[in-house]
């Protein structure tokens, strides 16, 4: 069956329906990685989007369960040039057609998805529709991509109970914001035992607790709708508990104390992101996924200085909070999928509780 | 870090001749190094023995040595350059192994010259197989369970302690030089005792089979600072067993999920931080199927064969940013020439699929084992992009240019069920042609999967383009289905025949659907940046990237496609040369071709890249897009020029030329009507069809006579017939190969061959000199030793050949380049080939001669003159220096190849050696050549009844320089009868001692054995000279090589090489 991507310029990519046969409306984004794309479909920040995969074959290793970062996949709809029939893998469990399908979540494939990336990476994100109606009309589509707003993301990911991982060392505290299954792992296979913790939790109720360390996740969508959570981070940054921040946490924290952060044109979302340790001089390839980026134009040195910049772009990537035990980055350094170069940033954030325990 | 200060002077450490396992791409690595150094303001001098090279031109480095590769001539450079560094890490194991043992002698610290881009103890680590392990071991990296063994009985005992199958690898040696593996103890002891001998240390690691595992690569890339990256990975659809070099193999990989993926790119980055590498560095991974266990297999501690692969792949220039590391510069500070926005601190992702399939040499050794093993036996390779690894794949087989242009190039129809499925466990080039073959016959994919061990992925894949020729064949082409078709890039001339359609008429349909191909740009980043550098591939169903909008005239350069023996990097140079004076002549340059290993395909050679089989239907859609003002095709050997009568068709003009006069040149009629008006003689000969016609033939002509197929280039299938029972035999074997083809009879001249390569421009020629061959006619051109100036024939002959030339050219209104074979028996000058395009020795001759004869064949063929580009026209004055070009084999790399010199060509590469004395030079290029002598003064003579009596002369200089000479019966015989002392020894068949007790015995420096004709008798012989050559034993096929060898030893003393800078010629 035929499918069509409409975008909000009026750009239409025609291809095959994959997975549900639903009709949606979502910000539509591309994604680098060249594996790893069922730990991106699983990743809660994509919640709100549609994703287009530039790889152009996916599939090739089937679903392998254990890998997924969530429960469920979460984008409004995925992009890709050619999905494998046949996937090879001694741990492949089903296919990404079936799992699409699980959860009714409509695709498109056999697109230029690569006129699609040079579209986006030029006019920068836009909104789109993917659809299976022939008889699509543009002029009655447009004006409602471009009305179409995320909005709040975060309480359709976040979870809704506490959970707990058991471990013997520090405690720590993690806010989902739509957080990786693969920040809590990193914590606990370090001995962390790790509390996950719903969005909304008031910081009072998290800070009586009396934990090691707090740890806020990554999460979809704009920062700044997140108000009622900033205000909360505001508390736990007036407490003395180390606080280490990835992603979304990373720029909340930033909001929470004074600073803004602004949309970027097409985002980072890949493997391949060289970001530079401005202590050490460092550079560590490291998994990106955000839209938004910390201004550093509004940072207050007494408050935050950066820690980690882009190297191709210059843009943050990371801050050390002056005189505070709490840092935070803009990339992922529980990878999943990608590089796991960075993955020492939770031993330093573990040492930290140490110290200051 | 910015770059250190004290970095001046770097000497470049080349790789030598091309031998198998060690290719073009270290031209490409070198070639891109020195100019990144250049960029930076060192001064480069640069040593190679390789004349065909890039990388010694006077415009890549600032001195250039090509001299032997040896530890003398490199400590004696060191002395007279006084360069502050030594770059190792850029010229192939070869290199490296060079810098070792100057820095064991302690040489490099003696005179404060310091290795860059590595270090002693980064290379021992990775190479040195103890040290190797033990590093393994302290950082947690699994390698199969192994031995390092010194003698054949510890590697018994430990194989039986792991149980076989086993590895063995010798350390030290290219391209896994006398390796293999072992199924039983009788295999065990062959390959050891041999891979013992090949070892520079004595040494062979025996080790756990892991065949049948993925295959997995990583290139990665570390600086001073500690930071790194991976530019790829790939992966070989052939499982470990087959060596990387001749798996086929795909980037990045596709059967691995991201934390296979990241769990080896984690550990790849683990080894490159604990080797200390600074600069580029391989690891190759055996990953099991079925689990996350992996062994490391490999390091290469340099850049290499695929590092060149994953820059072509990738877009990554690997070796330019390997040479700025060397300097001292970090990843962050390196611009990415692609995009020119980001750094080199990233890793390239990429939004399209990469095949690469090797170039096998079985066409040209036909008796030769087709079996690929962990033995390198690929001279080239070919390289494809397309989005799909269908396409890339189709792509990749017709660029190989072996008659292959789809799965059912090979024909396995003929066998049964059985036996095909049987015949799926041989591992050899087909092996792909055979599984499509089983799939045709409705095998599933677990039994061919449990047999070749071959993911099924890859399996699936080759089923879907055996499924498209299923509905091509039965179904109505239909748009749907010819745009599928297209997209897995099935060329329109298979699709023809399968539908039965002519392939003008698929090419109708084409137009009519609007099915065009789109070229998409391989930028490094899948197209998150904008990239400057229009490197390109095609696809079909997509949007075009490819601009054809410029101010400038534009012309097409058609590259050489795969190294292959008979066309090799000389014809890369060619075209490399001829795409920068085109350039300087305000072109805009197009380059197609298709072999990674180049410096063609480097991003930055010409104006726009576009990385293409070179088919007819491939370049046409290239010339679609950019309608070039007119293409060039006598710089790209005779896969260039196969492709004028397409160019034309298509509207292009053709540069230089004309057609129809190329092929004057190669029609036997038409050349002989132009050799009687210039009044040119050849030797007489005549065409036949039957034996009897031939025999007649050759009984007028007299014995000895050529017999060979027409129309069949390089000397295929071409040999020299002494009686009438040769004759009959050869008409048999040709008819075997070439049927219905005339078959030319020619009076065998036993004159000096000369080769003559010259510009003319349509008025006047220049010939920079007249090259002599060393070897009499008989032996390729290509395999014969080649001295310039000529040093034996008069000025008679000299005057004879200039004007000769100067009719053949005018004849054939030759513009550009034209290179002509003579034969001169005293005074007689007679024509034996005319080839007008650019030859094998276009660089060696324009080297030694310091005349730029491609820059002025292009310019030429734009119309300039010889005489307003400042040359007298006709001859050159002789160069006050000797050049000897000597071939190079890979004999000992392809079992079962007979190593006997004739006419159709075998060498790999070649050397040179320079020098104002003709013996010094001869011994050069024989030093270069890695023969180097005396080690034991033990040789072994045996010859055919014809040479008996021109060995004795060569057989007592070698006795008067102390050889002790052994020699069968009647050889041996003649020797004593004539004064030189011969021991005899019993023939192979013959008891103990015989020959071949004594070549075992390593005492040996060289076997002269000159071949008895005809195929049955040589078998001896041929026995004699495969374990020589297996042994390490020098062997000489043609009595004139004897000679000039012997010359060169009873002349020259090594400490005393007088070392050129043809720079400055």
């Amino acid at each position: 069956m035929k499918a069509f991507l409409i975008l909000e310029d009026g750009t239409v990519f025609t291809g095959t329906s994959i997975g549900s046969k639903k009709e949606i409306i979502s910000e539509i984004v591309f994604n680098t990685s060249m594996t790893g794309y069922l730990e991106v479909l699983t990743d809660p920040s994509y919640a709100g989007q549609a994703v287009c995969m530039t790889y152009p074959l996916i599939g090739n290793y089937g679903i392998c369960h254990e890998d997924q970062e969530s429960l469920r996949p979460w984008p409004d709809g995925y992009i890709v040039r050619e999905l494998s029939r046949m996937p090879s893998n001694f741990r492949s469990e089903d296919t990404i057609q079936n799992f699409l399908k699980q959860y009714d979540i409509p695709g498109i494939a056999g697109i230029d998805t690569r006129a699609l990336t040079k579209l986006l990476r030029e006019k920068g994100t836009m909104n789109g529709m993917i659809t299976t109606d022939a008889a699509y009309k543009l002029e009655e589509i447009i004006p409602r991509l471009k009305a179409y707003n995320t909005g709040k993301v975060v309480e359709r990911v976040t979870c809704e109970e506490k959970t707990v991982l058991k471990g013997e060392g520090p405690k720590v505290a993690l806010m989902d914001f739509g957080a990786k299954d693969n920040i809590a792992k990193s914590l606990n296979e370090r001995g962390c035992e790790v509390t996950i913790y719903p969005a909304f939790t008031k910081a009072e109720e998290i800070l009586k607790t009396n934990p090691d360390g707090i740890m806020l996740s990554n999460g979809p969508g704009d920062p700044k709708e997140c108000t009622s959570i900033i205000e909360e981070i505001k508390k736990l940054y007036d407490s003395e508990v180390p606080i280490f921040a990835i992603c979304l946490g990373h720029q909340l924290m930033a909001l929470a104390t004074g600073a803004d952060t602004k949309k970027m044109k097409y985002g980072h979302r890949g493997g391949n992101h060289p970001v530079k340790d401005l202590e050490t001089g460092r550079v560590y390839i490291s998994s990106q996924n955000h839209g938004y980026v910390v201004d550093t134009d509004t940072l207050n040195p007494e408050i935050a200085v950066p820690a980690f910049i882009n190297v191709n772009d210059k843009t943050n990537e990371g801050l050390k909070y002056t005189g505070k035990n709490i840092f935070t980055v803009q990339f992922h350094p529980e990878a999943c999928p990608g590089p796991q170069d960075s993955g020492y940033l939770f031993d330093r954030f573990l040492k930290m509780m140490e110290v200051t325990k | 870090m910015p770059k250190n200060p004290d970095i001046k002077k770097v000497l470049m450490i080349g790789s030598g001749p091309i031998v198998i396992g060690q290719a073009a791409e270290f031209d490409y690595a070198g070639t891109q190094a020195c100019r990144s150094l250049k960029e930076e303001g060192i001064e480069v001098v640069l040593l190679n023995s390789n004349p065909a090279t890039i990388m010694t031109d006077k415009d890549i480095a600032d001195k250039v040595y090509i001299e032997p590769l040896t530890v003398e001539v490199v400590e004696q450079l060191i002395l007279k350059e006084k360069p502050d560094s030594v770059l190792p890490t850029l010229g192939g194991q070869a290199g490296l192994n060079l810098a070792m043992e100057l820095e064991e002698r302690g040489f490099l610290k003696e005179h404060n010259v310091r290795l860059i881009g590595t270090t002693s103890e980064t290379i021992k680590k990775a190479e040195d197989r103890q040290e190797f392990k033990d590093t393994m071991e302290k950082i947690g990296e699994p390698i199969a369970a192994s031995l390092v063994v010194k003698n054949v009985e510890d590697g018994i005992a430990f194989s039986n302690k792991i149980g076989y199958p086993v590895v063995l690898r010798p350390a030290y040696t290219l391209g896994g030089s006398g390796g293999g593996i072992a199924n039983n103890e009788e295999e065990l002891v062959e390959i050891l005792e041999n891979g013992l001998r090949l070892s520079r240390v004595g040494e062979v690691l025996v080790e756990r089979c892991i065949a049948g595992w993925k295959e997995i690569e990583y290139e990665v890339m570390r600086d001073s600072a500690g930071n790194c990256i991976t530019v790829c990975n790939m992966e070989n659809l052939d499982p470990v067993g087959v060596h990387t070099g001749d798996s086929i193999v795909v980037a990045p990989s596709q059967t691995l999920g991201d934390k296979e993926y990241q769990m080896l790119r984690t550990s790849a980055l683990n080894i490159i931080t604990e080797l200390g590498i600074t600069g580029g560095c391989n690891v190759q991974y055996a990953l099991n199927p079925n689990s996350f266990e992996y062994c490391v297999i490999e390091v290469n501690p340099r850049v290499s064969r695929s590092s060149a692969l994953a820059s072509k792949a990738t877009g990554y220039p690997i070796a330019k940013v390997a040479a700025k590391i060397a300097l001292g510069y970090t990843l962050d500070e390196i611009k990415n020439a692609i995009t020119g926005k980001t750094y080199a601190s990233f890793e390239p992702m990429l939004d399209y699929c990469v095949v690469k399939i090797p170039r096998l040499p079985f066409d040209k050794f036909i008796s030769a084992k087709r079996t690929l093993t962990t033995q390198m036996k690929a001279t080239g390779e070919v390289m494809s992009i397309c989005n799909n690894f269908e396409g890339a794949l189709m792509k990749a087989i017709r660029s190989l240019e072996q008659h292959v242009d789809s799965l059912m190039s090979y024909d396995f129809t003929g066998l049964s069920k059985e036996d095909l499925l049987e015949q799926l466990c041989i591992v050899d080039d087909m092996r792909i042609w055979r599984i499509a073959e089983a799939i045709r016959r409705g095998t599933d994919y677990e039994t061919i999967h449990k047999i070749t061990k071959i993911d099924n992925w890859f399996i699936d894949k080759i089923a879907i383009l055996v499924e498209m020729e299923e509905e091509l064949r039965k179904k109505e082409l239909t748009e749907d289905l010819l745009r599928e078709a297209k997209r897995i890039e099935f060329p329109d001339h298979v699709i023809a025949k399968l539908t039965g359609k002519t392939e003008d008429e698929v090419k109708a349909l084409r137009k009519e659907y609007g099915i065009t191909a789109a070229y998409k740009m391989v930028d490094t980043c899948a197209a998150e940046f904008e990239a400057s550098t229009p490197y390109y591939y095609s696809v079909y169903g997509g949007e075009n990237e490819a601009d054809g909008k410029t101010d400038k005239k534009k012309v097409l350069i058609l590259g050489s496609g795969p190294i292959r023996i008979g066309q090799g990097i000389e014809f890369d140079f060619c075209s490399v040369h001829c795409t920068w004076a085109f350039e300087k002549e305000g072109y805009e340059t197009i380059i197609i071709n298709n072999n990674p290993e180049t410096v063609s395909t480097d991003f930055d050679i010409a104006d726009k890249l576009y990385f293409e089989p070179l088919t007819p239907e491939d370049v046409e859609n290239v010339v679609n897009v950019e309608k070039p003002d007119g293409a060039v095709v006598q710089f790209g050997g005779q896969t260039a020029i196969k492709l004028t009568e397409a160019l034309i068709k298509m509207g292009v003009k053709i540069l230089g030329t004309s057609a129809e006069n190329v092929d004057a040149a190669e029609d036997r009629e038409l050349f002989d009507g132009i050799l009687e008006e210039c009044h040119i003689p050849r030797p007489k000969g005549h065409t036949v069809y039957t034996a009897e016609e031939a025999k007649k033939a050759a009984n007028e002509l007299g014995y000895p006579v050529l017999v060979r197929p027409s129309y069949v280039l390089g000397g295929q299938g071409m040999q020299i017939a002494i009686n009438d029972e040769d004759v009959e035999e050869y008409i048999g074997i040709i008819n075997r190969i070439a049927q219905e083809h005339p078959i030319l009879v020619d009076k065998y001249l036993q004159g000096k061959e000369i080769e003559v390569d010259a510009v003319c421009d349509g008025e006047d020629i220049l010939i920079p000199g007249i090259m002599e061959h060393i070897e009499r006619a008989g032996i390729h051109s290509g395999d014969s030793i080649s001295v310039y100036p000529a040093r034996t024939i008069s000025e008679t002959a000299k005057k004879t050949i200039e004007e000769y030339t100067r009719r053949l050219a005018k004849s054939l209104h030759v513009l550009g380049m034209i290179n002509i074979q003579f034969i001169v028996c005293g005074e007689e000058v007679y024509v034996i080939e005319v080839n007008p395009r650019s030859s094998r020795t276009v660089p060696y001759i324009s080297k030694v001669t310091g005349i730029p004869i491609v820059p002025l064949a292009a310019k030429v063929i734009l119309g300039h003159k010889l005489k307003d580009l400042g040359y007298t026209p006709g001859l050159q004055p002789e160069a006050k220096y000797y050049a000897v070009k000597m071939p190079v084999f890979s004999f000992e790399k392809i079992r079962g190849a007979d190593i006997s010199l004739g006419p159709e060509m075998k060498s790999t590469g070649e050397c040179l050696g320079i020098s104002e004395s003709f013996n010094e030079a001869l011994y050069k290029a024989f030093l270069g050549a890695g023969i180097n002598l005396p080690k034991h003064k033990n040789m072994i003579i045996t010859v055919r009844d014809e040479d008996k009596q021109d060995i004795i002369p060569i057989a007592k200089r070698f006795s008067d320089l102390g050889y002790k000479i052994y020699a069968t019966r009647s050889t041996a015989k003649v020797l004593n009868e004539n004064g030189v002392k011969a021991v005899r020894t019993n023939k192979i068949e013959q008891p103990s001692p015989n020959l071949m007790d004594l070549i075992l015995g390593h005492k040996i420096d060289l076997v002269i054995d000159t071949p008895s004709q005809g195929v049955e008798k040589a078998k001896d012989g041929f026995i004699i000279r495969r374990n020589a050559i297996e042994t390490g034993v020098n062997v000489l096929t043609a009595l004139d090589t004897a000679e000039a060898l012997v010359t060169s030893l009873e002349n020259t003393d090594i400490q005393k090489l007088e070392l050129i800078d043809i720079a400055a010629i």
